[in-house]
């Protein structure tokens, strides 16, 4: 990986001049202390200190309703996929959230590769940032997400008067080369930047799993009838606001729309959520996760012990937004994780 | 400097989907019963399905959606492949009103089917479950046709009424077949029936087999297998020669959308087809 500096006066211009270049994704704040990722017309308007975004950047890889293909009904029918996407540049990606889209990017191109997300991603260039302020819900140092040294194109850190910029790929080197001004950072720099990055997991100290990272799939499994899951389930709207916010999440459903002239239209797919009531219910009436707290029970399993298993990486990456989402007050991993491990 | 990014998406060229079906047409339709219809279907293309017995496709009615459908004919069967479907659904009602030549698309064959390489010297001992004979129906008939393949052939059926019964042509043929025992069996009788009556695990004491050469494949319904499953191993049947399919929403078939998951399996990626060893201690399974 190599270091380049950016003296902050320099800056502003960078990001403007990737407006005036492509579409630019950046965080910008949408009402008072609530954040999200949305087009930017201007560098004034990116907030890069921010604690937490209301949904992950993956709504721009992976949209919430997308074309999957266009048909025709009559004379012929016919169909043709709809491969849509391009360029991007998405400021701002807190490393818990490029750690999520590694995690996407590993599943989509697993076994059958999913082209709609994968093109789309190979068009987006991902630069991150520190996170300077914690959410009171994320849990980061839990889930070996306070920093990230790869899955990004460019990672600025705040080192005072300078952003110092981690190249991590030959895609981020080439944009920066083109738009901004910049000088290979000193070795004093890049000291200040370790040095910066090693405290920032200690800002999630008072919200800790109390279960070891690697250990947690051995807490899940043996902890599988636990009937923390029925407590939970009684205060639980099935509502899917966790899987909604889930920057990890990525099932779907497939719809079918006819045009009104009846002779063409679309399949799209849309983003749904294991803790939705049809979820896993066949035309025959059959829901094979009836229970809520079975329902419960599958959220977290997934993101604390079937991802891992598959990828070496946990589903959950400790963002807090599920927490901070759920109106009963009852999705929040790191409570339900330190409550199996007491045992109640 | 290669990141996940690069590792994991390089070697996609972007030009096809993977949720695009391929277009087919209905060659032939027949009503099984009141609810159950036959379709014959070829590929425009003409290419074969390619299927092994126990898999499924997702069948795509352009402005009404997919739905995944368990193949019934056998791949000895060429040119052609037969889907038997209950009208349950958005899909599966609108294609029952269809008929020849009517146009629809195909995706798949997708899921793991009926190891019938292991089966192969092996007894076979086949349970099926009002509709479970439809995917069953495709290794039976991919067993009679590499009859010397195989040993035993026994075949256990259980429907509601006699009216329910599927394929009466070929339970006819079956009944006197010196291929195949056969046993059948219906829920409720309906006044001109003479066979057995009473659910199909009543039919299990009628025979008589060797646990150690016999594999027994087992589908049907969802409250069935619990059942079929315990009288299975009551013959001494190991859990590793007792097959079972499992029905679950399989909405994309490829492994993405999550609806078919039992715990942390892909029913569409490693099933539909399971031997019971392998998902006794999966929780939702059965």
């Amino acid at each position: 990986m190599t270091f380049r500096t950016v003296e902050k006066k320099n800056f502003p211009p960078f990001i403007d001049s990737l407006i005036q270049a492509t579409e630019v994704v950046g965080v910008r704040e949408k009402v008072e202390g609530k954040y999200e990722f949305a087009p930017l017309e201007s560098s004034s308007q990116l907030a890069l200190d921010y604690d937490v975004t209301l949904l992950s950047p993956k709504k721009f890889l992976f949209p919430p309703l997308e074309t999957l293909m266009k048909f025709q009904i009559s004379p012929t029918v016919s169909c043709q996929p709809v491969l849509e996407s391009r360029p991007l540049v998405i400021v701002g990606i807190h490393p818990y959230d490029i750690k999520a889209i590694g995690q996407l990017d590993r599943i989509f191109a697993d076994a059958n590769e999913d082209g709609h997300y994968l093109k789309r991603r190979q068009e987006a260039v991902l630069i991150g940032v520190d996170i300077k302020r914690a959410s009171p819900y994320a849990f980061c140092k839990s889930m070996n997400t306070a920093t990230v040294q790869e899955g990004f194109d460019l990672f600025l850190t705040d080192v005072g008067d300078s952003y110092v910029m981690a190249v991590g790929t030959k895609k981020g080197g080439e944009l920066l080369e083109r738009h901004a001004v910049s000088r290979p950072a000193t070795k004093e720099e890049i000291a200040k930047r370790e040095e910066i990055q090693e405290k920032i997991p200690y800002k999630f100290s008072l919200n800790a799993v109390t279960t070891p990272y690697e250990e947690l799939p051995r807490l899940l499994a043996e902890n599988s009838q636990s009937k923390l899951f029925e407590e939970l389930a009684e205060k639980c709207f099935s509502c899917g606001s966790c899987n909604l916010v889930c920057p990890t999440c990525y099932c779907f459903d497939v719809q079918d729309e006819v045009a009104l002239n009846l002779s063409e239209g679309e399949r799209f797919r849309l983003w749904d959520g294991c803790l939705l009531d049809g979820f896993a219910k066949v035309a025959t009436g059959e829901n094979f996760r009836e229970d809520r707290s079975q329902r419960i029970r599958h959220r977290i399993f997934r993101k604390g012990k079937y991802i891992y298993e598959k990828y070496g990486q946990h589903g959950c990456v400790g963002c807090g937004r599920c927490a901070s989402a759920c109106l009963p007050d009852i999705a929040n991993p790191v409570e339900i994780f330190n409550r199996l491990k007491e045992g109640k | 400097m290669t990141t996940a990014a690069q590792v994991h998406t390089g070697s996609f060229s972007g030009q096809t989907s993977i949720y695009l079906p391929s277009l087919a047409e209905i060659l032939r339709t027949e009503q099984l019963t009141k609810m159950e219809k036959l379709f014959e279907i070829k590929f425009k293309n003409g290419k074969e399905l390619g299927h092994q017995p126990g898999q499924f496709v997702e069948v795509s009615l352009f402005g009404i959606g997919e739905a995944p459908i368990s193949v019934s004919s056998s791949p000895t069967k060429k040119g052609s492949f037969e889907l038997a479907v209950r009208a349950v659904g958005n899909v599966t009602r609108a294609l029952h009103t269809l008929d020849r030549g009517a146009p629809l698309g195909i995706r798949g064959p997708f899921g793991k089917g009926f190891p019938v390489e292991e089966m192969k010297g092996k007894d076979i001992l086949f349970v099926a479950g009002g509709i479970g004979l439809v995917p069953l129906r495709s290794l039976i008939n991919y067993t009679l046709d590499n009859r010397s393949d195989f040993g035993r052939m026994m075949v256990l059926f259980g429907a509601k009424t006699p009216a329910e019964q599927l394929f009466q042509d070929e339970l006819s043929r079956w009944r006197g077949s010196k291929e195949m025992e056969y046993w059948e069996t219906v829920d409720r009788s309906d006044g001109q029936w003479k066979g057995n009556v009473g659910v199909i695990t009543t039919l299990f004491p009628k025979v008589s087999l060797d646990p150690k050469k016999t594999v027994a494949v087992i589908v049907g319904p969802p409250v069935m297998y619990r059942f079929a499953i315990l009288e299975a191993q009551v013959k001494g049947i190991p859990d590793d020669q007792i097959i079972v399919s499992l029905e679950r929403k399989m909405k994309c078939g490829v492994g993405k959308c999550g609806h078919c998951q039992i715990n942390h399996v892909y029913v569409c990626q490693e099933g539909p087809v399971f031997s019971y060893a392998k998902i006794k201690d999966l929780k939702e399974a059965i």
